[in-house]
């Protein structure tokens, strides 16, 4: 049995008929679906066991605790971290950027490096901004090549001595490209450089294993992957933990209190200040045996094959231009288009009319659009639940939109 | 699929669009603004010719825009040509949104409401007669 015609009863929300059609769901990329496993978690903890976590001495309280701290437990086995301490939880991807940001910002001086890519999103590209602005130090960036890939000899160029920071997307949201972290971090430990990444686009689609990855951080949402919104992952390795700063101040995250000073909280919890999203950790543990049940190296077939029946369908359609990776190299479940003519916007809406949701704009990455001349571009992407058949609906109606104006 | 534009966009949207009747550069404009949609990157510049007694004697716009955003410059522009600066500085969404003849769902509104907004910086930027 294909995946698709196993999950698709799972999803409750596919039964939606949007503009006279079935739905056909190709954002997943800015926000997956949710199987009824993830809501009815949700719903069972709200009815049953909600409570404030960490300090309520009562049963509830208790149970809310014990399934906020399985949360931790279960993230920690899907990304292959040593120890849950590693596993923080925040509000989302930007969320965890940023707060890496804050907190390794104040280590900065001046004239350090943060070396970040062209094909960022802007939530790992401003708060290295502003570290850069507050700090005095210099933002550089790795050029993205003409085939999607990083210029990994610009990368060698790049990097220096005074390099501190290198933060990079594990999958771009755009070209779909897969960076070679391990060779990254790599190259980034070499001069003592932190790693920072991006992981918000590949933890919905690969098999993560942060020991062989190496990096100190990785950050992604739980809402890109079959999970809730308002709950994230900051993946942090213990050694560098340990050596930092809390970047942010409130209860949760302290030991002892004076007026002038306080004692830190031991990890993971010293990087959680005030009352944590704890439905949505349940939320998350709910996704997360879902994924685990279908298998991550499933989960990448399935939505590689979407993907390439995508780049080969648009390959033979006239006047749509994808960007990114050549169909031979495996990428994320991404495929960014144009139709020639035709505003990106005004693809989206022509496709939703037919009942297609796909993405249009400069999907958050405006120096890559620029990189690639385009003020944006249409973007279809693919989750558990999407199917051949909505593939080749996708491509025939992109094949009539150009006489569609 | 040409059913389905006829139902999202009006006949006045698609024309504009096809055939916009003031893109282009206006030589000696002497009030010119640009502005983004900072949801989806479009950007667009009006550019009048004001003459010294206040009347728009020319106006045109260019930019990377969508129908809509396009269809809504080619009306601004269409609106305020001939018109004394103060009419001009007087139009409203409203005003552009009559002419288009489509119902604009809330997410596309923007799209509408920009030229309008970078007519209003195009008229305070440039010197009084």
């Amino acid at each position: 049995m294909r995946l698709d015609e196993e999950t698709r009863p799972d999803f409750p929300i596919l039964q939606r008929i949007v503009n006279g059609h079935p739905l056909v769901y190709l954002d997943s990329g800015a926000s997956s679906q949710k199987p009824r496993s993830v809501i009815e978690a949700m719903n069972r903890y709200y009815e049953r066991s909600h409570a404030n976590v960490h300090r309520s001495i009562h049963t509830l309280g208790e149970e809310a605790t014990e399934l906020y701290e399985l949360a931790r437990d279960s993230v920690q086995r899907f990304i292959g971290a040593a120890s849950r301490e590693e596993v923080v939880f925040t509000r989302g991807t930007t969320d965890g950027l940023g707060l890496i940001a804050e907190t390794i910002g104040r280590t900065l001086a001046k004239d350090d490096e943060i070396l970040v890519t062209e094909l960022e999103h802007h939530s790992n590209l401003i708060p290295w901004q502003l570290v850069a602005r507050d700090r005095g130090a210099h933002l550089k960036a790795v050029p993205v090549l003409a085939d999607g890939t990083l210029d990994m000899a610009a990368l060698d160029r790049l990097i220096t001595r005074r390099t501190r920071v290198v933060a990079f997307a594990h999958v771009s949201n755009v070209l779909g490209t897969i960076t070679p972290v391990a060779e990254i971090v790599r190259r980034a430990r070499a001069v003592d450089a932190i790693s920072v990444v991006d992981g918000a686009q590949a933890a919905p689609h690969l098999r993560l294993d942060m020991s062989s990855l190496g990096c100190d951080f990785y950050v992604f949402s739980a809402h890109k992957m079959l999970g809730p919104t308002g709950i994230g992952v900051m993946y942090g390795r213990r050694a560098v933990l340990d050596t930092l700063e809390p970047g942010r101040g409130g209860s949760e995250m302290i030991k002892e209190v004076w007026i002038d000073r306080a004692q830190w909280n031991d990890l993971p919890w010293r990087f959680e200040p005030g009352t944590p999203p704890i439905a949505e950790a349940v939320g998350l543990t709910a996704a997360i045996e879902y994924l685990e049940k279908v298998g991550m190296e499933r989960v990448g077939e399935h939505e590689q094959a979407l993907t390439r029946q995508t780049l080969e369908g648009f390959a033979r359609t006239a006047g749509v231009t994808v960007y990114g990776p050549p169909v031979s190299v495996d990428r994320g479940a991404v495929v960014a288009f144009a139709v020639e003519g035709l505003h990106p916007h005004d693809v989206a809406a022509l496709l939703d009319a037919e009942g297609i949701a796909v993405r249009a704009g400069h999907h958050c990455a405006m120096p890559l659009m620029r990189r690639l001349g385009v003020v944006g571009t249409s973007r279809a992407t693919f989750s558990v639940f999407n199917s051949p058949d909505e593939v080749s609906l996708l491509l025939a109606a992109v094949a009539g939109l150009r006489s569609a104006l | 699929m040409s059913a389905a534009a006829h139902g999202i966009y009006s006949d006045v949207i698609r024309e504009r669009w096809r055939k916009p009747r003031h893109r282009g550069e206006v030589p000696g404009a002497n009030a010119v603004a640009e502005d983004v949609n900072p949801l989806c990157g479009d950007r667009v510049r009006m550019m009048l010719t004001v003459a010294p007694d206040g009347r728009i004697e020319a106006a045109g716009f260019i930019g990377d825009s969508c129908a809509i955003c396009t269809a809504s410059a080619d009306v601004v522009a269409d609106l305020v040509a001939g018109r004394s600066r103060a009419d001009a500085a007087a139009l409203e969404v409203a005003d552009v949104l009559n002419v288009l003849q489509s119902e604009i769902r809330p997410t596309r509104m923007r799209c509408v409401t920009l030229p309008v907004s970078v007519l209003g910086q195009a008229l305070n930027g440039s010197k009084r007669a």
